[in-house]
């Protein structure tokens, strides 16, 4: 596994990636491909736990909207946990937000998601 | 600006990642004014993507960062000697753009900045690029 990526476990189907330090293109690319994989075995739903990763640069959130591109051809969802302050601003002004839910908790993000 | 004010220099080469330094910098900066978390963390991530930038366009092999201290805002200029660009091709993000189509996910590094700071301005011709940005501190920071 990728340093970027600390774990990857499924919890009542939703896969959950749990992000560890800068999210840049690295980590980006590390998180797709877990995606990749496990879209390929059919999960739709996915949470991403950025307690870790307090800094993201623009080029590694990319790489997630390349995300949610694949996951609105399955109609499945992204969501998000334990985001920053400056993480969740910096989703905001990209858009993802329009397209992902955040949520407090990794429990309450599956509870949602599942 | 007096000379009194604290100026802190910095020159970054292209390394991978190296723009956490610069940050680093920031957090003592703002701290050192009393800017809050909120404002700290915004200057951090401007900083991230003008040296993003300045490393990915400019196609020099070191960037230069200034940091001035003032009672009333802190001014940063990340530089370059590079080929320079002209803002007014760079488009505007937009994500619905960007989704179920060809157009690369990437080129957000100018709205984030411009969207995290106060005031922010570019200085770019053949002989390199200057962003001059700043963020204001309150009265009661």
């Amino acid at each position: 596994m990728s340093d970027s990526i600390k774990n990857v476990e499924e919890i009542s189907e939703v896969v959950v990636i749990t992000t560890s330090g800068y999210f840049n293109n690295v980590a980006g690319d590390a998180v797709l491909e877990v995606f990749n994989q496990k879209m390929e075995e059919g999960k739709t739903n996915f949470l991403i736990d950025m307690e870790d990763s307090k800094v993201v640069n623009s080029i590694g959130v990319s790489i997630l909207i390349e995300v949610i591109e694949k996951l609105q051809t399955v109609d499945g969802k992204l969501a998000f946990t334990n985001l920053a302050g400056i993480v969740e601003k910096t989703f905001n002004i990209m858009g993802l937000t329009k397209y992902c839910e955040i949520y407090d908790s990794v429990d309450s993000g599956v509870d949602n998601l599942s | 600006m007096s000379d009194n004010n604290p100026v802190v220099e910095l020159k970054l080469p292209v390394i991978p990642d190296i723009e956490l330094s610069a940050t680093k910098t920031a957090e003592v900066i703002s701290r050192h004014m009393n800017l809050s978390e909120e404002k700290t963390g915004e200057i951090s991530m401007a900083i991230i993507e003008s040296c993003i930038n300045a490393f990915e366009h400019s196609k020099t092999k070191e960037i230069f960062i200034h940091f001035i201290v003032e009672t009333d805002k802190l001014t940063i200029k990340v530089k370059d000697r590079g080929i320079g660009f002209d803002k007014s091709k760079v488009e505007i993000p937009n994500i619905e753009n960007k989704l179920n189509s060809d157009e690369r996910k990437r080129g957000w590094g100018l709205q984030l900045v411009s969207e995290l700071m106060d005031t922010v301005e570019y200085d770019s011709d053949e002989t390199g690029t200057t962003v001059t940005m700043t963020k204001k501190r309150e009265d009661n920071e």
